[in-house]
């Protein structure tokens, strides 16, 4: 109470928004607001190709004001302060920002048509999309850790309420709700971490954090830098951002929600949601405690290696295509925390590698992330249950595109040369081994080869396999199901007996940008550089 | 005024919100731990606002308080979406996703 009091007096200082600099968070949150109202007051709008092209429209205008922000950037330094000093713009948003608008684009593709086949209604799937892809670039823009809360919120809350959203499926209600309780505890412990660090430095920005750590006392120590409220604030953000971006040990959550969740809203959780965390973590970490890295980096490093193994171990042992592509991209997540690590290195130049080896993982990620479970939801078919590797038997004599771009893409998440995947590993690994951490570059390695069995498996699966007769798939996939009641069974029973699988053309359309994007990086990996360059130096600009 | 007081009724408050999620088997209890969990940090931040002499802890619990009604909001959805599907909240009972 005294504490208003005595502000009471001071005149009212508006602070300087800079709205210009705001254009692609406000496209894609009033995107979402407009959507709503639209399909509300006007029925005929509900149907299903409106919403779809609706977002994909929102997607790609967001996406268009980039490179103008760009150019405007490069006029003034590379880096703008906006909203009072509380948002960063600068080549990292604006990178991190096209990934995500990339993804939304991807899935709203892959949802138009799974809204159909479902027989669900509604606008209110591309809705929380929209707000989730908002709350996400928010988490990449945030400088100060008030708004990375807000930002990490509009996220995961939205995507809570999408993993939920198959009304009649048990299994996507069960997801939603081990989601929510899982993510709305990690937040917590976050924002426990928040509280710890604004009490040791009295700051919420991540500036003011940094500048409280370097500050040098009367004796010429910097007691901060020893400070044991610190280092708990970092290991309870480390845990909160670990949660979210699915490392191993926060990552028990992964193969249940992703095997749950409707399958298109698994493929935004898995592109836009990690890149977020990912983007998020690198600000927070790099940024706000580049300065401790000898604390928190050590602990990364054990993530980052525990992640890569136990991911690639247990995809390995999956029988479900779903479960096996969420311990993969546990696996993928190891790799970026691996460049994380190398981002947050005292050197220049190997944090310099290290953010570029981050974002190219998060563009290149996303695409084949997106495109795979593109896949997996025509594979689905109606009910959304068909997802045994048995599925994929002989794919490629039924739906011969359909299989080649499968195998395109999951050859490329295995890291073969001539796709994105090879120079994302590659770029990671180079630069743990530039930061002299052979240990780390050497798990990657290791864990590089044994997922690459499991993107192997499905692809022999697809062509080398004899056809399983469909009603042998349809049995093998109740067994799993059977116990959790008639609800389940009939949808999947549907789904086996349409053995011949519907590519419709908005799916397509996703499957051939995704497979054309991951082709194109892995030929000529040098057509993003001077984005990736952009965006790795913003970061490294704000480095003592 | 110490500062250790608030700091001891959060980390006990901290602590029990984390010992609700792991053990309740109720879903509203355990919607209801994490709002433990929540308050826990918003007596931290007004506390070291305080401390401080700094607003920014006080908006910060403001900001918690508002994202908090929206989460359990949602939270509540689901547990009621769960309900109706299999008249059952309980959270044990939950076992269809398994690897």
């Amino acid at each position: 109470m005294n504490l208003l009091a005595q502000l009471e007096p001071a005149p009212v200082v508006v602070p300087g928004i800079e709205w210009s600099y705001l254009w692609p968070l406000i496209v894609l949150s009033i995107g979402a607001v407009l959507l709503i109202t639209i399909t509300s007051l006007v029925p005929a709008t509900r149907r299903q190709g409106f919403p779809a092209a609706f977002t994909a429209a929102t997607a790609i205008i967001a996406f268009a004001f980039l490179p103008w922000m760009s150019n405007r950037l490069d006029d003034i330094g590379g880096r703008v302060l906006v909203v009072d000093g509380a948002m960063a713009v600068d080549g990292f948003t604006i990178f991190v920002t096209g990934v995500i608008c990339i993804a939304v684009l991807l899935v709203a593709l892959l949802l138009d048509d799974y809204l159909r086949r479902e027989g669900l209604d509604g606008p209110e799937w591309y809705v929380l999309m929209l707000l989730s892809a908002s709350g996400g670039v928010l988490l990449a823009s945030a400088e100060d850790l008030i708004l990375t809360f807000v930002g990490l919120e509009i996220l995961s809350i939205a995507v809570y309420v999408l993993a939920a959203l198959h009304l009649r499926r048990s299994e996507s209600q069960e997801a939603g709700f081990k989601y929510f309780v899982l993510g709305a505890l990690s937040s917590a412990i976050f924002l426990y971490g928040i509280a710890m660090v604004y009490g040791a430095t009295g700051s919420t920005s991540l500036t003011g954090i940094n500048e409280a750590i370097m500050s040098v006392n009367d004796a010429g120590l910097s007691p901060l830098r020893e400070s044991s409220m610190i280092l708990l604030g970092m290991a309870l953000l480390l845990v909160g951002f670990g949660f979210k971006v699915s490392a191993v040990p926060f990552h028990v959550w992964t193969p249940d929600v992703y095997q749950g969740a409707p399958t298109p809203v698994v493929a935004f959780m898995a592109s836009a949601v990690k890149v977020a965390g990912f983007a998020g973590m690198v600000r927070v970490f790099v940024v706000g405690f580049g300065d401790l890295g000898d604390d928190w980096r050590p602990l990364l490093a054990a993530m980052a290696i525990f992640t890569l193994l136990v991911g690639a171990f247990l995809a390995v042992v999956q029988t479900n295509i779903k479960r096996t592509l969420a311990y993969s991209s546990i696996t993928h997540a190891g790799f970026l925390l691996v460049g994380v690590h190398a981002a947050g290195s005292d050197s220049v130049s190997t944090s310099l590698l290290g953010s570029k080896a981050v974002l190219f993982y998060m563009i290149s990620y996303t695409v084949m992330i997106v495109g795979t479970f593109g896949v997996i939801t025509v594979v689905g078919g109606r009910g959304d249950g068909n997802h045994t590797l048995d599925a994929y038997r002989g794919l490629s004599r039924r739906q011969p595109l359909l299989a080649a771009l499968m195998a395109v893409l999951l050859l490329a998440q295995a890291g073969i040369p001539f796709t994105s995947g090879f120079f994302a590993k590659f770029r990671v690994i180079a630069a743990a081994a530039e930061g002299g951490q052979y240990g780390l570059a050497a798990a990657a390695m290791v864990a590089a080869v044994i997922a690459a069995y499991l993107y192997l498996r499905v692809i022999v699966a697809m062509y080398l396999a004899d056809d399983v007769p469909v009603t042998g798939a349809a049995s093998a996939d109740h067994a799993d199901d059977d116990h959790a009641g008639g609800d389940v069974a009939v949808p999947a029973a549907g789904a086996a007996t349409g053995s011949e699988i519907r590519v419709p053309p908005s799916v397509l359309v996703a499957l051939v940008l995704a497979v054309a994007a991951t082709l194109v990086l892995g030929i000529v990996p040098g057509v993003i550089d001077g984005a990736l360059s952009d965006g790795a130096t913003a970061l490294s600009l704000l480095r003592p | 005024m110490f500062l250790n007081q608030f700091l001891f009724l959060a980390a006990i408050l901290f602590c029990i919100g984390v010992y609700g999620v792991l053990t309740r088997k109720n879903g509203v209890l355990v919607l209801m731990s994490i709002e433990l969990i929540l308050n826990a940090v918003n007596i931290n931040l007004v506390a070291f606002g305080s401390f401080n002499q700094d607003i920014a802890g006080q908006v910060f619990a403001l900001f918690i308080i508002a994202v908090a009604a929206a989460e359990v909001g949602v939270g509540l959805a689901i547990v009621l979406l769960i309900y109706r599907n299999r008249r059952s909240i309980d959270v044990s009972e939950a076992d269809l996703l398994q690897g």
